[in-house]
């Protein structure tokens, strides 16, 4: 069974069908691309794989588990973290802050430990603002753990996100759109930190407008329209896809491959 | 660029901050000796009572974003179970306070699991509903609480044989150990895994729940401590008035500690003592500020939130944050330049 | 006796449902709790009766009530809450504001009219009829009247009108909305021009049945609305409607049957119920969240 298996997956809104009966498989270490138009519920997926919404019907099951339907802190727990299209951080708490939000569930000391300054606590505290740190440093922001979340540019801020998310020891990362609002070359910085991601064994589920990006790192793509599934397979195959190009291109195959 | 005068003054603060601590710790401890008036020792006192209240509500209102209109409530509850207790049972007041505390801990979980489930107005809606059903228990449930005639003579702490009161500023000790160790309980707290998951779930709620964070778990235990902080205050209280009845605990606390905290800055703890200061001096100042208070705390309520949301007190700090295990000392920019929020 | 309070109740709560229905309005459109409603009405009933003062004669003066209040809650909008919304403020910032109004405007009172309870004249001249045993007095019918007319024309106002078509735009999309041409500033200032005009009838009616008004009225009567308009579902008009009802029985119910000390905390007990159970209320939809 693969990785992550979502199978047969609905979600309507008051009788509006946002997802309707989508499957999709990811194994465990790819970087695998949700694409599609806007409003084709790629978000929704997102939201159902991470328990913001219940699924009327259908299944996700994660490594052997079912996870649909659990409470959004149980995914956490169970090692699936997102990014938000519209950037979601805590504005006013610093950058390092942030990133020790997501690590919370695992600093594994009490109320009793903080106000009595246990060993413990210090331990804790000590331990993880270090890995918090050397999060930052890989993501490429070790010169801004004191600022300001909301101090951020645009850029920094996705990728806050992305750590933050890191942080909370996931092994799968959703990330909502994570080019957008980046200039070409914080793309191409992207690219690279998301292929070192894979490296370090994490697998990846992508939803991205920026073709460019999702044609080069992707190692399967799904195309979604109107809530389903209208095409799936490797970077090569979607870019040759007759029903792709109709749906959500909207023009000839020439203007894919152009990209 | 405006010149980061803030830096300066920040850090300044910090390399000085041993000097610092000891001249405030002198000021405190001494002040009984400075001959002042009984009626300026007492104001102190209730500035401390209020500060005390506030540090309460903060927990609540500056970190997890939930407004309470309810705290006269629990400060209701502290007060009558410690002087119940004291007067019927005779017990110790430090026995009568962790009754008294542990009770509106136990009112704050009843009400906080059911509410703060939803979102927050509900909160909002629920406490004010809640101090005015305290109030209505007070007057009602006579053979306990003496009805609308009120408790009379509450007894005042004893230590080791003393009685503390005014006059031998036993109140006043008492006063800023209460105060101490509360605001002590609320910076550790604050600064731990604790006090950031109260501050994620006060700027995003949302996010904090994608980031694992048990947000009903965690909003409950600020409303519970909160709470619990609030009837300490109390229980300090009801002594130090020595007559309490239903028209102590009006809703006008309730607002005059919500206002507290707006004006001192949300979020932070040296605000509520400037706040409380503020708001409990300025209706001494004139018979006509006296009429006027109410008015007056409704207007700052607005006009806090509407110029100045931090308070007078909250600014973002341009020292870098401080890591553990690292050498204490202020080296240069925290926050780089190019971005400035002020 | 049973009937009587039941009469009683259905008077009571039909007001209550008004102040409610106003209530819900802002916030089906603003998605604000405004604190500020309860003291709204109060500074409504309490106009009335600096009108009555003059001598014009106790209808007269609520409806002269009823444009000044509604005119305060323009003025609250414009001067404290505009603002805000358009600094994009912290969501507890409008809570607050509205807070801090609701305290102004109840203090203001206090210091015009002094804290104690004041009387009231009668709007109508006493009496009524009889029916099966059952007394039912003038001003009863009036409170009912008034306020299921006012709650009927609201209805097909919000369901029939273009202004309500806005509302309802509104409510559903405050973006799609403002890009379909809806002037928004005009919807929000109608909105609470209603709130207020019906707070203050519902003011004038309150302190007609009792005879008597009072600044801390809205303080005594708010958490009774809020309960009706959680008991009905936040923002919903069908919800405040049922709620006000229900909430005004179950007052003048728990008064009979436990005593006259249950009457103001049967309201809590009916909210912390609601919140166990039913949390979105007898007519409320679960809102979706936006990620």
């Amino acid at each position: 069974m693969a990785y992550l298996s979502v199978k047969e997956v609905s979600k309507s809104f008051g009788g509006l069908t946002a997802v309707g009966g989508v499957s999709f498989e990811v194994e465990k270490g790819q970087v695998v691309s949700i694409i599609g138009p806007n409003g084709a519920g790629k978000t929704t997926i997102f939201n159902l794989l991470t328990g913001v919404y219940e699924i009327d019907s259908g299944t996700v099951t994660f490594d052997g588990k079912p996870i649909h339907n659990k409470p959004v802190q149980d995914i956490v727990g169970a090692g699936i973290a997102r990014t938000f299209q519209n950037i979601r951080l805590f504005p006013k708490m610093r950058v390092l802050e942030n990133v020790l939000v997501g690590m919370d569930r695992k600093m594994g000391y009490g109320l009793l430990s903080s106000v009595f300054r246990t060993p413990k606590f210090k331990k804790a505290e000590q331990e993880f603002t270090q890995r918090a740190i050397e999060i930052l440093g890989s993501i490429g922001l070790g010169d801004e753990i004191h600022n300001y979340a909301e101090n951020l540019p645009y850029g920094a801020k996705r990728k806050l996100e992305i750590a933050r998310a890191m942080a909370t020891g996931a092994k799968i990362l959703l990330l909502d759109e994570p080019a957008a609002g980046m200039n070409p070359q914080e793309s191409v910085e992207l690219m690279d930190f998301i292929s070192s991601l894979k490296n370090q064994g994490y697998t990846l589920i992508l939803i991205e407008h920026d073709m460019s990006v999702v044609m080069k790192i992707s190692d399967k793509i799904y195309v979604i329209d109107h809530g389903v599934k209208i095409a799936e397979g490797k970077p090569a195959e979607i870019a040759n896809n007759e029903a792709v190009i109709r749906a959500y291109l909207g023009g000839s195959a020439k203007d894919v491959k152009s990209q | 660029m405006k010149k980061d005068w803030l830096f300066l003054m920040e850090s300044m603060l910090f390399k000085h901050r041993l000097l610092i601590w000891g001249l405030v710790a002198a000021v405190v401890l001494t002040l009984p000796f400075w001959g002042l008036s009984l009626f300026v020792m007492r104001t102190i006192i209730m500035i401390g009572v209020f500060a005390m209240l506030a540090l309460g509500l903060n927990l609540l209102t500056g970190y997890t974003s939930q407004v309470s209109l309810g705290h006269a409530g629990f400060f209701a509850i502290g007060a009558y179970t410690s002087a119940v207790l004291m007067m019927r049972f005779d017990v110790h007041f430090l026995v009568g306070m962790l009754a008294g505390a542990a009770l509106a801990g136990l009112f704050g979980l009843v009400l906080g699991i059911p509410t703060l489930r939803l979102s927050g107005s509900y909160l909002t809606i629920v406490t004010m509903g809640f101090g005015e059903i305290i109030r209505l228990i007070i007057m009602t449930w006579t053979p306990v609480t003496n009805g609308t005639l009120g408790l009379m003579s509450i007894p005042r702490p004893r230590f080791f044989g003393t009685e503390l009161n005014l006059n031998n500023h036993g109140f006043y000790y008492l006063m800023v150990a209460l105060v101490f160790l509360v605001a002590l309980f609320c910076h550790h707290l604050l600064n731990s895994k604790v006090g950031r998951s109260f501050r994620a779930i006060g700027e995003d709620e949302v996010a904090a729940s994608m980031m694992g964070l048990q947000t009903t778990e965690l909003k409950v235990l600020a409303f519970v401590l909160s709470a619990f902080i609030t009837g300490v205050a109390g229980v300090f209280y009801a002594p130090l008035m020595g007559f309490i009845d239903h028209n102590t605990f009006t809703f006008d606390v309730s607002i005059l500690i919500l206002s507290i905290v707006i004006v001192g800055g949300m979020g932070t703890l040296r605000g509520m003592f400037l706040g409380s200061a503020i708001l409990i001096v300025f209706p001494e100042m004139s018979r006509f500020l006296m009429d006027w208070r109410f008015v007056v705390y409704g207007l700052l309520l607005i006009l806090m939130m509407r110029f100045r949301p931090n308070g007078l007190l909250g600014w973002q700090s341009r020292l870098p944050y401080p890591i553990r295990g690292k050498k204490k000392e202020v080296k240069g920019h925290g926050i780089s330049k190019r971005q400035r929020s002020f | 006796m049973f009937i009587q309070q039941l009469v009683n109740g259905l008077a009571l709560g039909m007001v209550y449902a008004l102040i409610a229905v106003g209530f819900s309005l802002v916030f089906g459109i603003l998605r604000l709790v405004n604190f500020s409603h309860a003291a709204i009405f109060a500074f409504g009933a309490h106009v009335a009766l600096f009108f009555i003062g003059l001598e014009v004669g106790p209808i007269p003066a609520i409806l002269i009530s009823m444009v000044l209040t509604g005119g305060v809650g323009i003025l609250i909008d414009k001067v404290a809450l505009a603002p805000l919304r358009k600094k994009k403020s912290i969501p507890i910032a409008g809570l607050i504001t509205t807070i801090g109004v609701s305290y102004i405007l109840q203090n203001i009172l206090t210091i015009v009219f002094g804290s104690g309870r004041v009387h009231f004249p009668a709007i109508i001249p006493p009496g009524g009829f009889d029916f099966l045993g059952t007394r039912i007095t003038s001003m009863q019918i009036l409170m009912f009247g008034v306020s299921l007319t006012l709650m009927l024309l609201l209805t097909y106002l919000v369901n029939h009108t273009k202004m309500g078509l806005a509302m309802r735009a509104m409510q559903q999309n405050p973006k799609a909305a403002r890009l379909m041409g809806i002037n928004v500033n005009s919807v929000i200032m109608f909105t609470f021009f209603l709130a207020g005009a019906t707070a203050s009838i519902a003011g004038g009616l309150i302190s007609g049945f009792y005879q008597m008004a009072y600044p801390a009225m809205g303080v005594s009567f708010g958490p009774k609305v809020f309960s009706a308009t959680v008991l009905g579902g936040i923002g919903s008009m069908p919800g405040a409607f049922v709620g006000g009802i229900l909430i005004g029985v179950i007052e003048v119910m728990a008064a009979m049957f436990l005593g006259s000390a249950y009457r103001d905390g049967a309201a809590f007990v009916v909210l912390i119920l609601v919140l166990i159970l039913r949390p979105q209320g007898l007519f409320g939809r679960k809102l979706a969240l936006k990620v």
